[in-house]
């Protein structure tokens, strides 16, 4: 049995057909459990295998999952893939659906028979040219096969796939503002609960899953819970890709046990950084998560440590800051990039995250006042806490900005001292 | 009820509200924006945090907005805790970042909610230094101004203007810190609610642009508690004034009649005070035919002398004049002389309206229907003949999602979650009109049908009800009608809604059979009719003996008409009708065609300058009190009307008369208190307390102070010395509490949140039970033409506030496209007619939509010729040129620099 299902067929030839994959033994478990398997032993199913969703917070899929009301024959029930990987720093959706679209095609075939979900959406980045393409030809081998549509493989069971090209938001990424925005409203976060699973496209049961989550279904279903348990090194189940970016000298992304070290991550299969550059600190999983230090290499990349240690494992991807790039001139383009994005709708957010934004700048310009700082973590208190803010994006965005005021303080403090940025020239 | 501890009090509090209600309902001052208590909450503004603690032991607790927060037994919370308190400062911080502090020079300065929150949240310094974002402008209309840099973005405007009024113009757009709220362009705001977004809003993005033309602060008005003029559901209003002229018109909340809102005619209609068509002064018609502006006393005396002469004298009160007013005209001329100024068919209706109103149906106030669950609208334009219904009915479509909600355990006041469940899933409501409907996009079923046709589907429902088949109808009526009759039938609280509107007896008829026969079946169903004006079913109660037409028939030798404008009753029979007349003396407010033809006119007050009492559709007899004390010689008519039969009386002795003569009108006497009310020595003061100016205002006339002008007439003074907030609700002039300038106010004189006033609804209700009432036959008219109401064109008063007219429309016939070919014309052609050998021609509007058989008209002052015409003969008008689209304003761009 693979060690690495995900990426299993993904070797830099092109993409997988439906030929292809089904030679790999893709759509087996579809095949095997269709209109035979019971739901509810699915369900148990992943459960049990402890599968934790891979967009970024970890939350248990299964638990997930029973949160969805039975089937009350009134409507549709929803299942949506959130393929809109905005998350700067973070490509690891995209290889999949690039290289392998069958697999995901395969995962919410087998999810939404699991939740008795008869429509589906794959809320997909605009900018994920190729992914959209292949998807939409895989989606259509997968009808002519009879893997979608009506009366799947001669069951009872129907299940229409659609690809939905996402209008360009990062917000868009939060579930609930992902079902607005397939609704044609305002991409706007919801206030939960009520819950997606109970009212959430169209006001019907919906769930929402990450891309990399629902490619991990098919081969739980196959290889069982123990099988995908074992994947792990550590206390999280199955495998994860992770990647890095940044002046690593091989950046990429690569499907590892789950609890692989950083180290290992950074140092092996990133190559270690490149000649001439020192490692600083770096974001474990993306733009949202705390910087951490090469005083945490050894931390495997499992949820609770990095929770632990401070920061959020998110979605694994990390992004490398080193001795010679301006820790303030990133944390300002980050934050910049956050205020872009926010929505517009609670307020410490929507107003907040400009005027961190536009302190940033000033103190990376070199016109920054000691009272700055002040203010910036009086900002980062007041938008930093989940809460206080409509959703997890302006909590996000303090993320990178109340670390580096604990790991990079003095570098801030030098930027308004000598009203200039210490590594201007530098590259 | 659960129990809750807040910052150590203990608060027995309502199950089913949010933190915030309960804390309001507690008189906890707790800021916020985005929550309105109409619209429930969405949790976007973050200004209501407090801290909830997870327990006994939980010491540190955390943020939770309160709006979004449901209340549970033994929760424990903060609203004091340092945490929460910093929390909220930075929330306004934040907020007003962009915001351009133009206070100075902005219309909301004074009753600004945005200055009332930052106060109470304590911020007060500056710490932010970067640039204000700045928008561009646009021109929304004549109504309403927009001034998008002072926005806080709390989502309210879009929340009311497309969730709860249903409009589709006025949107969200772009996001992060550039979020615009407006139209996609310039433009009229299409929605007839759109006025409240001028309360709706926290600050001055949307403002009263008639109010702005002659601007005054909040606290340098004179106001009073006043009933809208504008049509029969006596919708209570502040109106405000300076310097003699009404400045603007606000909505006062009643928990029964209109909550929160109004519609725009009756914000802004209420200008025809300052109309330039006025009636000032007394006119004598003199040998040329003119008028010679006489002094009053003079003109009293004249019409002193020609009453006594008199050999016959009768009057004519009117709908749209006070029970005061009408009473004195009955008491001049005398019982069998007086005709309260409608005609047959309408008194007729009115009858049977009161009939209801007394009988054991049920019938609700306009706040209730809100609570209905289907609802059959009969005959009724509702959104142009009775505005504020359409917004209550609107909502009533939305009982559906909340069922659901509720259903999933989503609370009520969860607004986005509420209509995200219900999607489009709405309560049944029943659209049945000749002419297209704003409700049409609302409602599950829409029938245009003649309006016989309406009274026949009418009776056929009424039948579908009782199981039976008449068989009189084809099997297409009668399966609508199954349909419709099965939809009231499931509902636990169905609506009928009828009225006066197309002056139709069989389609009122058909509406209470309706009615009646649920009721017989143990269906509670209410039954709502709609009047035409804000006195009609006062007056009708008052005095229904005589029509217009029995007082003509009688050729008097002299006539008083009292507010009335004959020519609208009847219509082309006007001029013959008051030929024989020899002396006919008029009282108004504005000129119109039966002043043009008076020998006499008296300058009569308006409601703005005259208290008086208005029972409307409900038979809720309401009190409003003058405003002002006009300029000059313009008098209230009870008074004029006194003063031509040399009485000198207080109004409050006309109440008395009333109620010992009138039984079901006793009620009246104690619809407000009397003149002698005080409250420690004290009456009401119309004025506030920071107003001023009262030595500068007419310094340019004398430098000393004058004596403000006395009220005997009322318990309020013109005066800022006297009470304010301790008012009951039927004399509060103006919603102040302090620390609240704004109308969000309200809630300090509430009960609860959204509840009754602590001093009871203002208003009794005077028809109460005691009646009975049966099924009746349906009758039919045969006429052909169909008046087509208008919001902003179909009221007489109204008509001329300036801004207002603007939106008129030009005369049109609309028709079906079958009868447009039968004419040989085609949209934007001219057809003709000839009544009274005058010729008329109106445009064609071709309207597939419509009955076949029927011809559409705008009831507007141009087509009162048709009011009492069966039938036209038409023919294509030659020559005929487009008329420039009247009723659409040219778009300018006004302020949008």
């Amino acid at each position: 049995m693979t060690q690495s299902p995900l990426t299993r067929n993904i070797q830099g030839n092109g993409p997988t057909d439906i030929l292809a994959y089904e030679a790999s033994g893709g759509y087996l478990a579809a095949r095997d459990n269709i209109g035979k398997a019971d739901p509810a032993d699915l369900l148990q199913l992943i459960k049990d295998s402890n599968l934790l969703g891979r967009g970024g917070a970890g939350f248990p899929t299964g638990m997930k999952w029973s949160f969805v009301p039975p089937a009350d024959g009134n409507g549709h029930r929803y299942l949506v893939a959130n393929a809109d990987e905005m998350e700067p720093g973070t490509f690891k959706d995209r290889l999949i659906m690039e290289n392998d679209p069958h697999q995901l095609i395969e995962g919410m075939l087998l999810s939404a028979y699991t939740l008795a979900a008869d429509v589906g959406y794959i809320f997909i980045r605009a900018e994920y040219h190729l992914a959209i393409a292949r998807i939409r030809s895989a989606i259509s081998e997968a009808e002519q096969k009879c893997y979608l549509g009506d009366r799947i493989l001669g069951s009872k069971y129907s299940f229409h796939l659609q690809v939905h090209i996402s209008a360009g938001r990062y917000i868009c990424g939060e579930e609930t503002a992902l079902l607005n925005s397939l609704e044609g409203k305002r991409a706007t976060p919801r206030a939960k609960p009520p819950f997606p699973q109970v009212s959430g496209l169209w006001g019907r049961p919906t769930i929402v899953n990450n891309v990399e989550t629902l490619c991990n279904i098919p081969h739980i279903v196959n290889h069982g819970a123990n099988w995908f348990k074992s994947l792990g090194k550590g206390d999280n189940a199955g495998t994860k890709l992770f990647g890095a970016s940044g002046r690593v000298k091989n950046p990429g992304c690569w499907e590892l046990p789950m609890g692989t070290s950083i180290r290992e991550i950074l140092e092996v299969h990133a190559g270690g950084m490149q000649d001439g550059y020192m490692l600083k600190g770096f974001l474990p999983g993306g733009a949202s998560t705390d910087f951490l230090t090469p005083d945490h290499l050894d931390l495997p990349m499992e949820y609770e440590a990095i929770q632990k240690a401070g920061s959020r494992m998110g979605t694994g991807l990390m992004v490398v800051l080193d001795d010679r790039a301006c820790p303030v001139g990133m944390i300002a383009n980050l934050e910049k990039f956050f205020a872009r994005e926010s929505c517009g709708f609670c307020t410490p957010c929507r107003e907040g995250l400009p005027w961190v934004q536009g302190i940033l700048d000033k103190i990376e310009a070199g016109h920054g006042q000691a009272a700055d700082l002040e203010v910036l973590e009086r900002q980062a208190l007041f938008i930093g806490a989940i809460g206080n803010t409509h959703c997890a994006h302006a909590p996000g965005a303090m993320e990178p900005l109340v670390s580096g005021l604990k790991y990079f303080r003095s570098e801030f403090e030098q930027h308004i001292h000598d009203g200039r940025c210490p590594y201007a020239g530098e590259s | 009820m659960p129990t809750i501890k807040v910052d150590n009090q203990k608060l027995v509090v309502k199950d089913g509200d949010n933190l915030l209600q309960a804390l309001l309902s507690a008189g906890i001052d707790i800021p916020y924006f985005c929550w309105h208590p109409a619209m429930g909450s969405i949790g976007a503004c973050r200004q209501c945090a407090v801290v909830q603690y997870a327990g006994e032991d939980d010491t540190r607790g955390r943020i939770v907005m309160s709006c979004m927060t449901a209340v549970t037994d033994q929760a424990r919370f903060s609203v004091a805790t340092q945490s929460a308190d910093q929390f909220r400062k930075s929330v306004i911080e934040n907020l007003m970042l962009n915001h351009p502090h133009d206070c100075p020079v902005c219309e909301e300065g004074g009753e600004c909610h945005l200055q009332d929150m930052t106060v109470m949240s304590g911020h007060s310094v500056r710490h932010y230094e970067g640039k204000k974002t700045t928008y561009r402008n646009q021109y929304l209309g004549p109504f309403i101004g927009h001034e998008m840099n002072r926005c806080i973005t709390c989502y309210r405007c879009v929340r009311y203007y497309q969730d709860h009024a249903g409009g589709h113009d006025l949107n969200a757009f772009g996001s992060r810190d550039r979020v615009f709220f407006g139209r996609v362009e310039s433009g009229l705001l299409e929605s007839e609610f759109a006025g409240n977004l001028v309360e709706v809003c926290p600050t001055g993005v949307f403002t009263d642009k008639t109010f702005s033309k002659h601007y005054t602060r909040k606290w340098d008005l004179q106001s009073s508690p006043t009933i809208c003029q504008g049509c029969s559901l006596g919708c209570n209003t502040y109106t405000s004034e300076r310097y003699g002229q009404l400045r603007r018109v606000q909505n006062r909340y009643h928990h029964q009649v209109n909550g929160y809102f109004l519609c725009d005619r009756g914000r802004f209609g209420a200008q025809f005070v300052n109309a330039e068509s006025r009636i000032r002064q007394a006119g004598i018609r003199n040998s040329q035919g003119l008028y010679d502006a006489t002094e009053l006393k003079t003109a009293i005396g004249i019409a002193r002398s020609i009453i006594s002469n008199a050999s016959t004298i009768k009057g004519i009160g009117s709908p749209r004049a006070s029970l005061e007013s009408n009473q004195a005209l009955r008491e001049l001329v005398g019982q069998n002389n007086y005709s309260n100024g409608m005609t047959e068919v309408e008194q007729a209706m009115l009858q049977k309206i009161i009939d209801v109103l007394r009988s054991p149906i049920p019938t609700p106030s306009m706040m209730q229907t809100e609570q209905c669950d289907a609802v059959l609208v009969l005959g009724e334009d509702v959104t142009n003949f009775a505005p504020r219904l359409a917004l209550s009915l609107r909502q009533a479509t939305q009982n559906r999602a909340k069922t659901l909600a509720l259903g999933v355990h989503i609370p009520l006041w969860h607004d986005a979650a509420v209509r995200e469940i219900g999607q489009s899933d709405r309560s049944p409501l029943v659209i049945v009109t000749p002419t297209e409907d704003r409700l049409d996009e609302v409602a599950s079923h829409v029938l245009r049908l003649a309006p016989d046709n309406i009274a026949l589907l009418g009776d056929e429902i009424c039948h579908a009800i009782k199981d039976e088949d008449n068989g009189t109808a084809s099997d297409n009526v009668s399966s609508v009608a199954r349909e419709i009759a099965g939809l009231l039938k499931q509902a636990t609280k169905p609506l009928i809604v009828a009225g006066t509107s197309l002056q139709h007896p069989g389609i009122l008829q058909a509406a209470l059979n309706i009615a009646i026969t649920l009721n017989q079946q143990n269906i509670s169903a209410g039954f709502f009719a709609c009047a035409s004006e804000s006195n009609s079913l006062g007056v009708a109660m008052l005095d229904n003996q005589h029509s217009i037409s029995d007082i003509m028939a009688e050729q008097p030798e002299t006539l008083v008409v009292l507010e009335n404008d004959l020519q609208r009753r009847l219509g082309d029979r006007f001029d013959a009708s008051l030929a024989g007349i020899k002396h006919l003396i008029v009282l108004d407010h504005l000129d119109n065609p039966t002043v043009s033809v008076s020998t006499l006119v008296l300058p009569a007050a308006t409601f703005a300058e005259a208290e008086g009492t208005y029972v409307n559709n409900e038979g809720r007899a309401q009190r409003s009190f003058a405003t002002f004390n006009p300029a000059g010689d313009i008098t209230p008519s009870y008074e004029l009307l006194d003063q031509l039969r040399s009485v000198k009386r207080h109004i409050d002795e006309i109440h008395h008369v009333i109620a010992n003569s009138i039984p079901t009108l006793a009620g009246i006497v104690a619809a407000a208190p009397a003149a002698s009310f005080r409250i420690e020595g004290a009456k009401i003061a119309r004025m506030t307390h920071r107003a001023s100016g009262r030595t500068a205002i007419d310094a340019n006339i004398s430098v000393h102070e004058p004596t403000p002008p006395m009220d005997d007439d009322s318990p309020l003074v013109y005066s800022m010395e006297g009470q304010h907030e301790q008012a009951p609700a039927n004399l509060r002039a103006y919603s102040w509490a302090p620390g609240w300038n704004s109308n969000q106010s309200n809630h300090k004189f509430q009960q609860e949140v959204g509840g009754s006033e602590r001093t009871g609804d203002p208003g009794i209700l005077v028809l109460t039970g005691g009646g009975e009432i049966k099924t009746g036959d349906v009758t039919l008219t045969h006429r052909r033409l169909v008046p087509e109401l208008h919001i902003f064109g179909s009221d007489e008063l109204t008509n001329s506030a300036a801004d207002l007219a603007t939106l008129v429309t030009a005369p049109y016939l609309r028709m079906h496209g079958t009868t447009a070919q039968s004419l040989g014309v085609v949209q934007d052609d001219g057809v003709s007619f000839e009544v009274n050998k005058q010729r008329f021609s109106f445009a064609v509007i071709v309207d597939d939509s419509m009955p076949a058989d029927s011809l559409a008209y705008p009831l507007i002052p141009a087509t009162v010729v048709l009011t009492n015409l069966d039938d036209i003969q038409l023919s294509k008008a030659e020559s005929w040129t487009k008329a420039p689209a009247s009723g659409q304003r040219m778009i300018t761009t006004d302020r949008s620099q």
